[in-house]
């Protein structure tokens, strides 16, 4: 059970951590081009995302479950992964974390002083510089806005059950294999995997409140 | 003199509200501009104008042979870079004075700074506060610094919002030399918005009101003071209610 435990602990931490890392890639610019800028259809997107950070992981799954499956005309395209992979978790986990990544972003950005970016503008400054020094200014929104992203999907059990289908050695992550040895009967092996998952919560959202800590002094 | 901004037609817009409305208006290279007026008369927002941060609604602003027009929604870097405008409420980054007064400087990609930021916090008076973290200074000293940020670009066009509004009296003395100074030594334009008619008479070459958007009467500052053509402008210079 420790080989496959720690099994089980390095996939949950690397689907997790690629799903994280890709959304920030994506929801902190979004954030950031949605708290700055006006532009027509704004509202609409707003509304998408507000309605992303609260969607149903098991729909999140069903949805990538049809687009990955063979019934689905998009399946056949090369960048996207198998059902039943580790990838096709992580793209789950990527669409549930984006809109709580963007969404907090984007509050946070909203609430730095919009004079702010006009007078770093009037420093000479160009538009990329002027949304660094917002994002400077809202980066412990930032942090929240990862550490929201983080808890959605580290957590989260119904999109990759489906996606990933629970196999064991290739797909079965913490949350999946909690519900498997709960269903088993096995509720102490259960409690410990949970205890694992919340020890890997606390180690990295004290990482993150640490690193706010910092860039607040900074 | 050389005329450094000339504008035309001029009307600024916001949610179906005129707030300017300048049928023609021109700014000299190395005059002393200031622009008096009633708060909400449309003076910050030529100041953002001139600044280039925001296109006009309608008319054009020339600037060096340059358009900024509403087709136009970004000056070039280089020329937007020749004008600073330091605004009524500065906002300092959370570090020391000396990084505030360099921040532009940085934004420039110039590294070798720390003569050139010295230099603006010995004329702003600041040179011993240098290593102070701005969360921790007065509003003179605020505004002290905003100006040492502004002047440390060395900018041809200097843009001031009410540079010395709820500042006390050693403040305003300290800050209407250095504007005195900058224009005489550097030959630095200077369009200064104030409600303050006293400052303006005493450091403006010429002087403007503006009245609900629109530029009543622009004249040598001796002549507008002394011998205004509008009645309005007399009015507002003896403290009465215009409108």
């Amino acid at each position: 059970m420790d080989a496959q435990l720690g099994e089980i602990i390095l996939l949950s931490l690397r689907v997790s951590a690629t799903a994280l890392f890709f959304s920030s890639l994506c929801g902190i610019p979004a954030g950031i081009l949605l708290g700055l800028n006006r532009f027509p259809g704004k509202r609409l997107v707003i509304i998408l995302i507000y309605t992303g950070m609260g969607f149903p992981p098991v729909v999140i799954g069903l949805l990538v479950y049809f687009l990955l499956s063979q019934q689905s005309p998009l399946s056949a395209l090369p960048f996207l992964p198998a059902l039943f992979t580790p990838e096709a978790m992580i793209l789950a986990q990527i669409i549930l974390a984006f809109p709580l990544v963007a969404g907090f972003t984007m509050t946070a950005v909203q609430a730095v002083d919009p004079a702010l970016r006009l007078q770093v503008m009037a420093l000479g400054a160009t538009r990329a510089q002027a949304a660094l020094a917002v994002l400077r200014q809202a980066k412990n929104g930032v942090i929240a806005a990862i550490v929201a992203g983080f808890g959605g999907i580290i957590s989260e059990v119904g999109a990759v059950m489906m996606v990933g289908g629970n196999i064991e050695g290739r797909t079965r992550v913490l949350t999946t294999a909690i519900i498997l040895e709960t269903r088993q009967g096995n509720f102490q092996t259960a409690l410990a995997l949970g205890l694992v998952l919340l020890g890997i919560a606390f180690v990295i959202n004290a990482l993150l409140f640490v690193l706010q800590e910092r860039w607040q002094d900074a | 003199m050389k005329i450094l901004y000339h504008i035309d037609q001029l009307r600024q817009i916001y949610q179906g509200r005129t707030v300017l409305d300048v049928t023609e208006l021109s700014i000299r290279q190395g005059e002393i501009l200031a622009v008096v007026g009633p708060s909400g008369a449309g003076k910050s927002t030529l100041l953002r104008l001139l600044a280039f941060l925001e296109p006009p609604t309608e008319g054009k602003i020339v600037f060096k042979d340059h358009e900024f027009t509403s087709l136009i929604s970004e000056m070039p870097l280089a020329l937007r870079r020749r004008v600073t405008l330091v605004f009524q409420r500065p906002l300092l980054i959370n570090t020391s004075v000396r990084a505030n007064v360099a921040y532009g400087l940085r934004l420039r990609g110039e590294r070798d700074h720390s003569f050139r930021v010295e230099q603006a916090l010995r004329e702003v008076g600041m040179e011993k506060m240098a290593n102070v973290r701005s969360r921790t200074l007065s509003g003179g000293e605020i505004q002290r610094t905003a100006l040492a940020r502004a002047i440390v670009l060395q900018p041809e066009v200097l843009l001031l919002d009410e540079p010395t509004a709820n500042l006390d009296p050693y403040n305003v003395r300290l800050i209407e030399d250095l504007i005195q100074r900058l224009n005489l030594q550097h030959g630095m334009t200077i369009v200064l918005v104030t409600h303050n008619i006293f400052q303006a008479r005493r450091l403006a070459h010429r002087t403007a009101l503006l009245l609900d958007g629109k530029l009543v009467e622009v004249a040598e500052t001796g002549r507008f003071f002394e011998n205004p053509t509008d009645s309005r402008t007399r009015a507002f210079i003896q403290g009465e209610w215009v409108c």
